[in-house]
């Protein structure tokens, strides 16, 4: 498989290029420009300062850890349930096959409520907690709970088409090849998912970082400990202070630029290994 | 609908020979596990919003989906839904064929860019478009002028949902067709084919599962958005207020039950339409029947 | 009005025939009939009143009112009678659209656009904002009576069913083992005054000494465990979440939790000394004159101030204006010594720039290390 005879090869590249490269730059680049030269009202310093004072950089750490742990659970999580959903035949399976679409389709706010009636120290699983002095809502664990409640499709949703078109004739020579079962999970089938799962990986976080409805409910919002990114830019805007509330924006816009770009390039590079191989 | 459905699903995949499949024993592990997991995570609030939404009475429960403001807020969202799933599935289908067909620099760029509005908060996805279509945004005052309504009507909504759910489409098809190369399309061309006759005849075939969900996930997203609608509604009761905010408002109303009971509204969508997505796998299976032993080596 | 429902019903319009869907399983319709009609009657409405004709019946036309969170049973009622009263003295039919969220929010949706007739906020503060940009005239808070204020209200506490933290006072929220609910100030209207009260409170127990108050709110705050976003966000972890032992809330808030959420479960206390609230109400001139929409949105919000409104107010657990209607209803409302942001705190503005403004003194409770 020669990649580069493709270009030659194969029609639509104008076309579909020119098109993707136009609806991007309508839909967001665009508005992201208005983000960026509304940033640009305020000075150098003012930015920093912003930027860096002492609850917002307690929000980046609350706000990126809870959502890396819910992001590394469904990585996780996500692969073995689309494995099971994808190879293995149980009653009712279509229908946890649904399931998995709910976080996409329940508004964050309902998730947050439910979740937060679920997890409360009154709630059904809450008050099971409570006596054992494990507190979930209004605590990171909370955070972290809902996040995985909305990041988990994306794995799932990611791997199974990819689990799905998986060619059982390199699993069989695998096989032939006296490989365990193990074996050639770990060494003809994960290969094949990396793209796939860094790519779940990558859009829970990412998506887990922003998230802002399901959350507030659960996380009880207190200052240094529970409040996350979103909310303080929420704050902002509350009191009409627009220039400070998209200072922040926009640095978690470039953190997780950086970072999708960052797993962008190492899909990439396995991809290109598993081609060269 | 599920009853109908599952019959077929015993399609390659699930019916495994017994040498590229696990023992009994850790397949029933592993399900166990995988069901587990899914049941404290996303049965628990989907049993929770049903519990609280029957609390008081199925009579209730009709009267809050009946009620006027709701039927608007259901027939604003399906219409929000409409235009921008559309939208974002032909942006799909064109950035993927471009990314993964062809080699180009900033392909990783490209891609990130593209991946880029999962990545911001929702509240942010609304705030971009009162930046730029606010009363004090950029286009503000040229817009008042002409008497052209964006934000807190329909289109700042549809805007908002189609930047939100964005990448869906774009983002399912990538790892798939990156997948599934390039060689079917080149043989193709080679044997003389035209590129609409390629994507028609090899591509989609190849693609329609990925891309189906990418239709699916995207349409459940735009349906359920709430953040980013929630800045740019401006929340008029039975105007511009849609399923999600209704929900809210219902909720602030310390009307529980009626907010359950709209929400539950929510998830017969994306129940429907997994069923649609069930039906059509049905039928194509049904189609398919007699070529199955070639159908997936092609 | 006439703008964005026309606008709004072509766009639909402009959607059904670009893809070609009929729609006709969506359920319920006619609403875009509505809407069409609602467009050109407002539009003939603004001929009509510039030609001032009063005899023959005036074509339909439509308000938006935007508000904040908890006057939504309030004006639920209101716009029922408001709209009995001008169908029979002016001969016209009126539809009120409402639009509720939290005050900030609202003001902030105003400045960006929306076309909102009337404004009927939380604070003063937030409809300055709304001045600031030129849409209100600057002297919005002499237009109606009683500084556009056509209610009032304070702030109590909501306790659990025999109080058995003992709560009496604003000195009872500070103890160790009493746990207090309030949204963020920041975030909510409603908790700007909780805390200003408590502020108050605290200056006047130390005799003015603003260190010893500032102490004081930050003991406070140290007891909240949860800071909700919003005043109702607030209610529900206590009422459904069950933390806390007291929730701070608005009166009318407390009666409607203890009405709505379980009389058995809670009661109201009234501390020594609280806050006199004061939302404000004011026509946005900018839409009303764009929209000809003036002389109904003037008597909409001159007829709050009337007799059978301001009974409804009271009913909805707002204090009103009215003497009259006060007597009538004093037993509901206990008098207490009332602080007033005008003369306690020199104006929102300034209370706002001193408190809640980014490092104000809020901001400096919660300083890391503190």
């Amino acid at each position: 498989m020669k990649g580069s005879k493709a270009r030659s090869v194969l029609p639509g590249f104008g076309l579909s290029m020119g098109f993707t490269v136009f609806y991007l730059c309508v839909l967001v680049l665009i508005p992201l420009a208005g983000l960026v030269v509304k940033t640009t009202g305020l000075t150098w310093e003012q930015f920093w300062n912003t930027v860096t004072s002492g609850r917002v950089l307690a929000s980046y750490r609350i706000s990126f850890l809870t959502a890396f742990f819910a992001a590394l659970i469904n990585l996780a999580f996500g692969l073995l349930v689309a494995w099971v959903l994808v190879r293995y035949r149980f009653p009712g399976k279509k229908l946890i096959d649904s399931l998995v679409d709910l976080p996409f389709a329940l508004p964050t706010a309902v998730a947050g409520i439910a979740l937060t009636a679920i997890y409360a120290p009154n709630g059904w699983i809450g008050s099971l907690l409570d006596p054992l002095g494990i507190k979930i809502a209004f605590t990171p664990l909370g955070i972290t709970i809902a996040l995985i409640f909305i990041g988990l499709p994306f794995v799932v949703r990611t791997v199974q088409p990819v689990l799905q078109d998986f060619e059982r004739e390199t699993e069989e020579a695998a096989v032939m090849l006296g490989a365990y079962r193990w074996r050639t999970f770990r060494r003809v089938i994960l290969p094949e998912l990396v793209p796939a799962l860094l790519t779940g990986f990558a859009l829970a976080f990412a998506r887990g970082l922003g998230e802002y409805g399901s959350v507030v409910f659960i996380s009880g919002n207190m200052p240094l400990k529970t409040e996350i990114t979103p909310l303080l830019i929420m704050t902002k805007l509350e009191q009409y202070d627009y220039s400070g509330a998209t200072a922040i924006a926009l640095v978690m816009l470039l953190a997780s630029f950086l970072m999708l770009l960052f797993i962008n390039y190492l899909q990439w590079r396995s991809n290109r290994r598993a081609i060269a191989d | 609908m599920a009853g109908a459905v599952t019959a077929h699903l015993s399609d390659s995949a699930s019916v495994r020979p017994k040498h590229v499949t696990e023992k009994p024993i850790v397949r029933w592990l592993l399900t166990g596990i995988a069901l587990l997991f899914l049941g404290f995570v996303v049965l628990l609030p989907l049993v929770a919003v049903f519990v609280e939404a029957f609390q008081q009475g199925v009579n209730l429960y009709w009267a809050s989906i009946t009620d006027p403001d709701a039927v608007a807020a259901l027939k604003l969202t399906l219409i929000t839904a409409l235009i921008s799933v559309p939208l974002n599935t032909v942006f799909g289908i064109a950035a993927a064929w471009a990314i993964t067909k062809f080699r180009f620099r900033g392909k990783n760029f490209l891609i990130t860019l593209i991946d880029l509005p999962f990545s911001i908060s929702p509240v942010i996805s609304g705030l971009i478009f009162v930046l730029l279509f606010g009363a004090q945004g950029w286009f503000g005052p040229w817009l008042d002028s002409h008497d052209i309504q964006i934000l807190f009507a329909l289109p700042g909504i549809v805007l908002a949902t189609t930047f939100v759910t964005f990448p869906f489409v774009a983002r399912e098809l990538i790892p798939l067709m990156q997948a599934q190369g390039v060689q079917e399309e080149e043989a193709a061309a080679s044997l003389g084919a035209k590129g609409w006759q390629i994507f028609f005849r090899v591509t989609l075939p190849n693609i329609k599962w990925g891309l189906l969900y990418g239709i699916i996930l995207c349409n459940a997203r735009a349906m359920g958005e709430f953040g980013a609608v929630s800045v740019v509604s401006g929340h008029i009761r039975g105007e511009t207020n849609t399923l999600p905010l209704h929900v809210e408002i219902l909720y602030n109303e310390y009307q529980f039950s009626a907010s359950f009971a709209v929400a539950s509204l929510l998830v017969f969508l994306a129940l429907i339409t997994l069923g649609v997505k069930s039906f059509v796998e049905w039928k194509s299976a049904q189609r398919a029947k007699g070529g199955e032993a070639n159908g997936t080596a092609s | 009005m006439s703008n964005m429902t026309k606008k709004f019903s072509f766009r639909s319009l402009l959607v059904f025939t670009a893809f070609g869907l009929a729609l006709a399983g969506c359920g319920g319709g006619g609403n875009n009939g509505t809407n069409n009609a609602g467009g050109t009657n407002a539009a003939g409405n603004a001929a009509n009143a510039a030609a001032g004709n009063e005899s023959a019946p005036k074509p339909a036309v439509e308000l938006l009112n935007v508000s904040y969170d908890p006057t939504r049973e309030l004006y639920d009622a209101y716009n029922k009678l408001f709209i009995d009263y001008w169908k029979t003295e002016h001969n016209q039919d009126v539809t009120i659209k409402q639009s509720h969220g939290g005050s900030g929010k609202q003001s902030r949706a105003v400045i960006d656009g929306i076309k909102a007739d009337v404004v009927t906020l939380a604070l003063g503060y937030d409809i300055d904002a709304i001045a600031e940009k030129g849409l209100v005239n600057e002297d919005w808070q002499q237009k109606f009576e009683n500084n556009s204020s056509p209610y009032t209200s304070t702030i109590v506490f909501l306790v659990r069913k025999g109080n058995p933290k003992g709560i009496k006072d604003w000195g009872d929220l500070v103890k160790d083992d009493v746990s207090v609910i309030t949204p963020n100030p920041k975030t909510s209207g409603g908790a700007r005054w909780n805390y200003l009260a408590a502020w108050g409170y605290a200056l006047k127990q130390s005799g003015g000494d603003e260190q010893k108050a500032q102490a004081f709110v930050g003991d406070l705050f140290k007891n909240v465990p949860v800071l909700d976003s919003g005043a109702r966000g607030s209610t529900t972890t206590f009422v459904e979440r069950g933390i806390g032992d007291v929730l701070l809330a608005w009166e009318n808030e407390a009666y409607l939790s203890v009405n709505e959420l379980g009389k058995d479960k809670f009661e109201i206390v009234y501390p020594s000394i609280s806050i006199l609230a004061e939302p404000p109400v004011a026509v946005v001139d900018k839409v009303v004159d764009d929209k000809g929409t003036r002389e109904v949105a003037e008597g909409y919000l001159d007829f709050l101030y009337t007799e059978e409104a301001q009974k409804v107010i009271a009913e909805n657990y707002y204090r009103p204006q009215l003497t009259s209607v006060a007597e009538q209803y004093k037993d509901r409302f206990p008098e207490l010594e009332l602080l007033t942001i005008d003369n306690d705190f020199g104006g929102w503005k300034e209370a706002q720039t001193k408190h809640f403004a980014d490092g104000g003194i809020f901001d400096q409770i919660y300083t890391p290390g503190s």
